[in-house]
């Protein structure tokens, strides 16, 4: 730990996060994303977008069952990447697959369970995004924020129902996605109400 | 199989030798087992390659418009025998062995039997028929398909008056089928139609694709091509077709029966529960375009249904 300071880890990882993003448009310029270019990437930004949920689920998670406090430092950086992807997903739903075709996207959030799910985490996400920085956080209160940023939890429910909802059969790849928020969620409901509080507590 | 290429690729005796004189003991006597090992692998392991179709005429059932290219139509695949990606059925089709192959014909008929490819393709004219096909998905594209119309093969069969539908069952082999292994759907694959819209002229039963022989992965050796209905209705590498009174459950019936219905007719009008059918994109394409009633073969079979209520029977 006390090397820490001295390598630029954040950069890195920041970079990292990037990565998918990078591969789509080495992809497009490239022709490598298939036959349907537009319904792979539309898939892959979809993809990240639950990825990086859960991942910026699993920090707390993983700071509590390891004690690995220096996680935490990674947590808002994920949560931003998340909303990042999210947002491009939407983007290229609304500008690319469906090119601004409002009539069409409007009966698609309100025919179909899967787009008014998601549409609604998106929107969700937004004031998580707002209030991302640190400012925000004093402006609002510790407390406030904290209950603010609850959200994320239907909004990751919200986010694999969607996946769920959208596959055709194979639910194998959705189900992977609900599995581990289950757990992330379950790990949280343990300490809140389990019986063994007090081993979790010292676990922590 | 990488192995063997590179060492059967590069038959250089020299650098063989070279190599072995240098190698100890053990390490030649690997290389020595590897090289055997090349000679043999080829008559038992040999990934399927498509021929070339001879003497195939033009149809006048033939769309003008422009074909999409040989990569998309075998490398873009609705295929979940060999997994549920659209690549996986390029992927995964390596162990597939179309040929030897028969279709066995039977049910309510006068002359139930087997018919096996080669003589399908021997005894039947195979014409190209250019047609456009429309996934449920909403996505479509222009194939070239080679076949012959599948009423022409029927007849030799002879169904019974009380044949009212047919039904086709597609292989089930999860040795050659990598996604069977797994219960995604209900196997069989299973398909089925009304005995008119078997006897229709533009229904194909496809050998071919671009003038060669199918590739597994688009369904070989044979497939069925109903090129109004959404491209499920055309079930793959078949194995059984058999004349029936009752109308056949299908395999997404089965699987959804609130999202396909027996006709699935493509029909704009008419949407899947999760998605809209009014337009579709052309792959290669960027904007999506209108979808046509009957997939543009209204004037064709719109007839098949005259007093049905579409919407119903979706």
């Amino acid at each position: 730990m006390a090397g820490k300071r001295k390598i630029p880890i954040k950069p890195f990882v920041f970079l990292v996060c990037l990565l998918p993003a990078f591969w789509l448009v080495y992809g497009i310029f490239a022709g490598s994303l298939g036959a349907n270019p537009i319904e792979t990437i539309l898939r892959d930004l979809g993809d990240w977008t639950l990825r990086f949920l859960l991942l910026g689920l699993a920090v707390s998670t993983v700071r509590r069952l390891m004690g690995w406090a220096w996680v935490m430092r990674y947590r808002r950086m994920i949560g931003l990447f998340a909303f990042f992807y999210a947002f491009l997903h939407l983007a290229v739903y609304i500008g690319i697959d469906h090119f601004f075709d409002w009539a069409t996207i409007w009966k698609d959030i309100v025919k179909r369970p899967y787009i008014t799910i998601g549409m609604t985490a998106l929107l969700l996400l937004i004031p998580l995004a707002v209030t991302s920085p640190k400012i925000m956080v004093r402006k609002l209160g510790g407390a406030r924020w904290k209950k603010l940023h609850k959200l994320v939890y239907p909004i990751a429910i919200m986010g694999v129902v969607h996946f769920y909802l959208l596959v055709k059969a194979d639910v194998r790849e959705p189900l992977i996605y609900g599995g581990i928020l289950l757990f992330l969620l379950g790990e949280r409901l343990y300490r809140r109400y389990g019986e063994n509080f007090q081993l979790a507590k010292s676990i922590r | 199989m990488l192995i063997k290429h590179t060492i059967a690729s590069d038959p250089k005796s020299f650098e063989i030798t070279s190599k072995a004189a240098h190698l100890k003991r053990r390490d030649f006597l690997k290389a020595t087992l590897a090289l055997s090992a090349a000679a043999i692998l080829p008559t038992s392991a040999q990934a399927y390659l498509p021929q070339k179709i001879e003497g195939v005429i033009k149809s006048p059932f033939s769309t003008d418009e422009k074909l999409n290219k040989y990569d998309e139509v075998t490398g873009y695949n609705n295929f979940y025998e060999f997994g549920t990606g659209k690549g996986d059925p390029l992927d995964n089709s390596g162990d597939f062995q179309p040929k030897p192959w028969t279709i066995k014909v039977d049910g309510l008929c006068n002359n139930p039997g087997e018919i096996g490819i080669e003589d399908l393709m021997g005894q039947y004219q195979q014409e190209e028929r250019i047609y456009r096909m429309r996934c449920v998905e909403a996505w479509s594209m222009v194939i070239p398909w080679v076949g012959v119309e599948l009423a022409s093969l029927l007849k030799k069969f002879d169904p019974k008056t009380e044949a009212k539908y047919v039904e086709f069952t597609t292989l089930v082999d999860p040795k050659q089928f990598p996604g069977q292994k797994y219960p995604i759907i209900p196997w069989p694959y299973t398909e089925g139609l009304r005995m008119d819209e078997a006897m229709h002229p533009l229904t194909l039963l496809a050998t071919g694709i671009f003038g060669e022989e199918l590739p597994p992965q688009n369904g070989a050796p044979i497939r069925l091509v109903v090129p109004w209905k959404y491209g499920f209705k055309s079930i793959k590498s078949i194995v059984r077709i058999r004349f029936v009174d009752k109308m056949p459950t299908s395999t997404w019936m089965q699987q959804a029966p609130s999202e396909y219905g027996f006709y699935a007719n493509v029909n704009p009008d008419v949407d899947h529960p999760r998605w809209t059918q009014a337009k579709e994109r052309r792959i290669g394409e960027f904007f999506r375009r209108p979808t046509l009633a009957f997939n543009g073969y209204a004037e064709e079979v719109a007839d098949l249904y005259k007093g049905m209520d579409l919407r119903k029977n979706f």
